[in-house]
């Protein structure tokens, strides 16, 4: 909301030299936040002065434009000109070159004198131009920064000014007021008006504050006016539409009328634009009182008017010249020829005002909030009367609002007005709120003195009664926000000061620290950065391809993902099912910035929707749900597991004297894997895998002891790579954390320490290429029995001396018994019966 | 290398003069010794079986009676002396040459290359665990929840009215299709319904997390970002309360000479509503004022929603941004910079803030 201070000064004691941030800074102690500010004369610098054109002489020009000559009288006739400065002539005419022809000899304009600055930092100087000297400017609204309209220059009596010359033209058109922009909440309605600002400045300050609407005049009871009949026979959550209408009848109005400059000033700086004085007017009455009106062109209205909900197939062209469909639940204004009116949001083209209207019927109504919104939103119209009904407006302050559009017809634009009138419909039930005389004071923290607390609420507009437990508040009928007390509540403290809250600081009881996940997760994405990876963060909308190729690994199962009603971009409209998408992005533009050798990591949710997808409805609020519903709720939430991936490329380390790095491999991938098993404590089993995402003989599956596939781990494919113009072997891995933490042991039991001897045996085995050597450790360790302490994959070799398609496998085994050193042939027969084992599984022979 | 001097004659043992010249000569021979090498010719020289104070203690058997007691200790004697330098001699030729070796094997540690590096948390991330520390130290428990969630969650447990303007205030993603009534969490408001409904009273907990807005990356937006919300439910709690759990944190966070302002504001989900500023005193351009976020009392609405009675317990909540907490107390000037997740950010910061 933009406030002019001229306008607010009417109604609140602004202090003469206020500046608008002066304004802001008042009003921000009561909730309005400070946006901006808008001040002519930031941009525009006297001096401008009322001149009229004495002559013009039209020089035809050689690029076959004529430009005129004029001679512009700045200072009265037979006085002394006072301004002094470089090329203003002590004779009071200046010299002037204009390219504009809307003028004429005897026509007052505004010159802009030499050392006057114009918007866009444009300084008047004299100049020699067309082999004269111009000294100065006849100026355009545009040039003043005051309109779009730039046909021509300003010629004041087409605006109903004959001003002296001389004049400021400045002061003329309001030009040295200023507007303080606020931020107005979604719940003050009122404060969508200056009257509304204006009570609120005087809280802020606490000085006077005289209600705009006392200061008009309208009629106790209107009769005999324009039909108008309420008929909403579909009304929403059982509120009608419309429930108050006030319709008043000014005739032989002169629409063609220019608007006052005070009113343009003010609904210029208010941010609105100038468009008839019929607009205008209702335009500048909806920003003093906050009541929207509208003015249709009474001769174009057939029948009575009619209130009603639009029925299916109905259209209407707005006054935007744009057709549009209606839906059944669009509250209209209609005549005896259909819709003339989307109510609150935009009135029809057809029975607008125009230039030939002279005569007006003056609407000024109150519709249902809920309504409104939604017509807005189907429409996508948002208005300044659409916002302001959206948000409530004073249903008592309607006869007011329409009486004082009469009134200004009938001031500016010559009209008279009927003495019949008409207003239709009940008034809501004023809302009475009950106060506990110690709810405030508990609340916020501050001993309130019950002066405090009824000075406030009068000072709202209240009425304040009391009883024996508080006391009982009337809301004032424009603060639609004020229904309970916490409403009041609040009021109390914003008038009394939120700085005047005192710091207490509350004492939690006993806590439990973080919860195990969360103690698993912070030394799971600490253990990976310890490992020398760096974390991102990438966003979670990829394409529908991204989560096909990362999302699940069987070839052709079925990949739901969730989908985005409205994306930042189409392209990316799905939500990740796989952290990999985003982090090759990010790896990519690391790449290409330069930086070859990479190891990213995220963690972070991702979201696999189940077959149950949302819930059908959605409870109301303010009332806990029953167990179903709120099952149903929980159960509808798409399942979003916390994975962990990474994504390494070029080298482990930098190149440095003394130090070879080694190129990242596809067994970085596993090996990062398993170290975020080992900090978790839970053992993550590897296998060959099959993922499309990865080179199709470098994959590993990984797994939790129990089958559970858990992730991913290996070399990307080379034309995933060369797709996304990664380098080749780069390698990746991804896992679902929340299965790890699952999986590890609440409580760890301690293993016995033997501190007989160690016995060791080495192993070779011979087996086909193609058995994992996972499997045969296995099988060692399986046979070899509890005497077995460890075993390790110490060699594999293939080639020379080994059998085509087989390879050898050697192997560590250590032996330690928990109650006597070991014999030799005790170790030995361990170690043969390991081996038979593997001789069994996988025919295995020991070399 | 002779074992005897030449020229030597055998000294008598019982002449003190010619034996202490003797040992003169060796220790003068033990002295010179530049190398362990040197110092064995030397040893062999003076005190192998051929070297005068062997051959003169051989004599002594031959001597009469009267005289081998006499002959005896003056040999002994000598003969320990020369035995002294000799182990003197070596120990200081010994620490010579292992500093000579150890001198050799000097390396230009400024050239040593880095094999091992830490990589790097990103700010955010370890902001969060920071925010949410002070908070745990304070008794304070750690909430958390899913990213898409229920519209309920999201508004209509938090008191936003369906038709409300105030739901459009938070330019939310919805999910596909809209009758599933499920959205992008626009705050993290919902882990504290949650909460609500499964924890006991009284409440105490912070919720961190990621959310999401429509807004278009640029310097100062960005449609993923990352806030937390603390929750407050007990008897009596007051706005009061609020303000000295916000200055307690701000001041863990930002140093002893931060505060905080609240201005009064709306937020559909708390009655009073503040917005909250903090003195930020190690601000870039010098101390000031800055908005980090939203506070106020629950509204009663919503502690209905999760089946407290508000006529019993009473509530605060708050809501800061991570991202922007990192731009004034970091002094990150783009938004960008963090969700590019190009490495020189993160590692930066290495794993601190």
């Amino acid at each position: 909301m933009r406030i002019p201070l001229s306008w607010l000064r009417e109604f609140a004691a602004v202090p003469a030299g206020a500046t608008a941030e002066d304004v802001m800074a008042e009003l921000v102690k009561v909730g309005f936040e400070e946006e901006d500010v808008h001040r002519p004369t930031d941009a525009l610098q006297g001096p401008v002065v009322v001149g009229q054109v004495l002559s013009i002489v039209k020089e035809p020009q050689t690029n076959g434009k004529t430009i005129n000559w004029c001679q512009v009288r700045v200072v009265p006739e037979g006085q002394e000109q006072t301004l002094t400065g470089d090329s203003i002539d002590p004779s009071g005419v200046q010299g002037i070159i204009c390219g504009a022809h809307n003028f004429v000899e005897g026509d007052k304009v505004v010159v802009t004198l030499p050392g006057a600055v114009l918007p866009g930092d444009f300084h008047i100087s004299a100049r020699k131009t067309y082999g004269h000297l111009s000294a100065g400017m006849i100026a355009s609204v545009r040039e003043l920064g005051i309109g779009e309209d730039h046909d021509g220059i300003l010629v004041l009596s087409r605006i109903g000014l004959d001003p002296e010359i001389g004049t400021d033209a400045m002061e003329l058109l309001g030009l040295y007021d200023q507007a303080a922009e606020i931020n107005v909440t979604p719940d003050r309605g009122y404060a969508f008006s200056i009257r509304g600002v204006a009570r609120e400045y005087a809280h802020a300050t606490g000085t006077g504050f005289t209600d705009p609407a006392t200061k008009v005049q309208a009629p106790a009871e209107l009769s005999g006016g324009y039909g108008v009949k309420l008929n909403d026979d579909a009304p929403i959550y059982g509120k009608p539409g419309c429930d108050r209408f006030v319709a008043r009848t000014v005739r032989g109005v002169d629409a063609t009328k220019p608007t006052p400059p005070w009113m343009t000033s003010r609904l210029r700086l208010a941010g609105i634009r100038s468009i008839s004085l019929p607009v205008d007017i209702s335009n500048y009455v909806m920003l003093e009182l906050g009541q929207p009106t509208h003015c249709y062109d009474l001769d174009k209205l057939s029948g009575d008017i009619v209130v009603r909900r639009a029925v299916a197939g109905e259209k209407i062209t707005t006054l935007d010249d744009k057709e549009r469909a209606l839906d059944i639940e669009d509250l209209l204004i209609t005549d005896g020829s259909g819709a003339i009116g989307i109510a609150g949001v935009m009135g029809g083209a057809a029975t607008e005002v125009s230039d030939s209207t002279s005569n007006v019927l003056v609407e000024a109504a109150h519709f249902d909030e809920v309504s409104i919104g939604r017509s807005r939103r189907r429409h996508k119209l948002p208005s300044e009367a659409s916002k302001r009904f959206e948000r409530g407006v004073d249903w008592h302050v309607a006869d007011i609002a329409a009486q004082r559009v009469v009134d200004l017809l009938v001031d500016l634009a010559g009209g008279v007005a009927d003495q019949a009138g008409t207003d239709v419909g009940t008034a809501p039930d004023a809302v009475t709120i009950a106060l506990p005389a110690a709810f405030a004071s508990q609340r916020i923290g501050i001993d309130f003195t019950e002066e405090q607390i009824t000075t406030s609420l009068v000072d709202l507009g209240a009425v304040v009664e009391k009883n024996d437990g508080g006391w009982t508040v009337t809301a004032p009928s424009w603060r639609n926000d004020l229904e309970t007390k916490e409403d009041l509540t609040e009021e109390i403290a914003r008038l009394v000061g939120y700085d005047n809250i005192p710091a207490t600081l509350p004492v939690a009881p006993p806590g439990r620290g973080l919860t195990r996940v969360q103690q698993q997760r912070r030394r799971l994405i600490q253990s990976l950065a310890d490992a020398g990876l760096t974390e991102v963060l990438a966003y979670p909308f990829v394409s529908k391809a991204a989560n096909d190729t990362f999302g699940v690994a069987e070839q052709g199962a079925a990949r739901s993902a969730v989908k985005l009603a409205n994306p930042i971009s189409e392209e990316h409209g799905f939500l990740r099912t796989s952290i990999l998408p985003g982090l090759i992005e990010v790896a990519k533009r690391n790449y290409s910035r330069g930086f070859r050798d990479l190891a990213l990591f995220e963690s972070g949710l991702v979201f696999l929707p189940g077959e149950t997808v949302g819930t059908q409805s959605i409870p109301p609020l303010g009332v806990k749900p029953s167990d179903e519903v709120l099952d149903a709720l929980y159960d509808g939430v798409p399942d979003q597991p916390l994975h962990v991936a990474a994504v390494l490329t070029g080298h482990d380390s930098p190149a440095a004297a003394g130090h070879t790095p080694r190129l990242w491999d596809w067994s970085d991938a596993l090996d990062i894997a398993r170290l975020a098993g080992d900090v978790l404590g839970v053992e993550v089993v590897v296998s060959q895998g099959a993922h499309q995402a990865f080179h199709p003989g470098r994959a590993a599956q990984l797994s939790l002891r129990t089958g559970e596939v858990v992730g991913y781990a290996g070399e990307l494919h080379p034309k995933l790579l060369a797709a996304h113009d990664m380098p080749a072997r780069s390698v990746a891995l991804e896992f679902n954390a929340d299965a790890l933490f699952e999986a590890a042991a609440d409580v760890i039991v301690a293993r016995h320490i033997s501190t007989f001897p160690v016995a060791t045996q080495d192993v070779a085995l011979v087996v086909p290429q193609e058995i994992p050597a996972d499997q045969v450790l296995e099988a060692l360790r399986e046979g070899a029995g509890e005497l077995l302490e460890d075993v390790a994959l110490f060699d594999v070799y293939a080639g020379k001396g080994i059998e085509e398609g087989k390879k050898s496998l050697a192997f560590g085994l250590r032996f330690r018994a928990t109650d006597r050193t070991l014999t030799a042939d005790e170790a030995s027969a361990a170690r043969e019966s390991a081996v038979a084992l593997a001789a069994e599984r996988f025919g295995a022979v020991q070399r | 290398m002779t074992e005897t001097l030449p020229g030597a004659a055998i000294p008598n043992p019982t002449d003190e003069a010619a034996i202490t010249a003797a040992v003169d000569q060796a220790i003068a021979a033990i002295a010179g010794a530049g190398t362990l090498d040197e110092l064995k010719a030397v040893r062999l020289a003076h005190t192998g079986e051929k070297s005068p104070l062997s051959l003169a203690n051989r004599e002594i058997g031959g001597l009469p009676k009267d005289q081998k007691a006499v002959a005896g200790k003056l040999m002994g004697s000598s003969r320990g002396r020369v035995n002294k330098a000799l182990a003197d001699r070596t120990a200081e030729l010994e620490a010579q040459n292992d500093a000579r070796i150890l001198l050799e094997e000097t390396v230009d540690v400024t050239a040593a290359p880095r094999r091992r590096r830490a990589g790097a948390r990103h700010p955010l991330s370890t902001l969060q665990d920071r925010v949410a520390d002070i908070f745990v130290g304070m008794g304070w428990e750690i909430a958390e929840g899913p990213e898409v969630e229920s519209e309920w969650f999201n508004f209509d447990a938090l008191n936003f009215k369906p038709d409300h303007p105030a739901r459009e205030m938070q330019d939310t993603f919805f999910v596909e299709p809209p009758e599933a009534h499920l959205v992008m969490r626009t705050h993290t408001s919902p882990v504290q319904v949650r909460s609500m409904l499964e924890r006991e009273l009284p409440i105490y907990v912070l919720c961190p997390g990621k959310v999401f807005r429509t807004d278009e990356l640029d310097a100062t937006h960005t449609p993923v970002f990352h806030q937390f919300e603390g929750l407050a439910i007990d008897k009596n709690l007051s706005m009061a309360d609020l303000l000295g759990t916000l200055e307690h944190f701000t001041r863990q966070l930002f140093g002893d000479e931060a505060s905080v302002r609240l201005r009064p504001n709306y937020f559909p989900f708390t009655e009073p509503s503040a917005e909250l500023d903090i003195w930020h005193p190690g601000a870039k351009g010098g101390p000031r004022w800055i908005e980090w976020g939203g506070c106020g009392m629950i509204n009663p609405n919503v502690l209905r929603a999760a089946g407290i009675d508000p006529d019993i317990y009473s509530g605060f909540a708050f809501g800061m941004g991570i991202e922007r907490a990192l731009m004034f107390r970091n002094d990150v000037g783009d938004m960008r910079d963090m969700i590019e997740g190009d490495v020189r950010f993160s590692e930066h910061f290495g794993m601190e803030i």
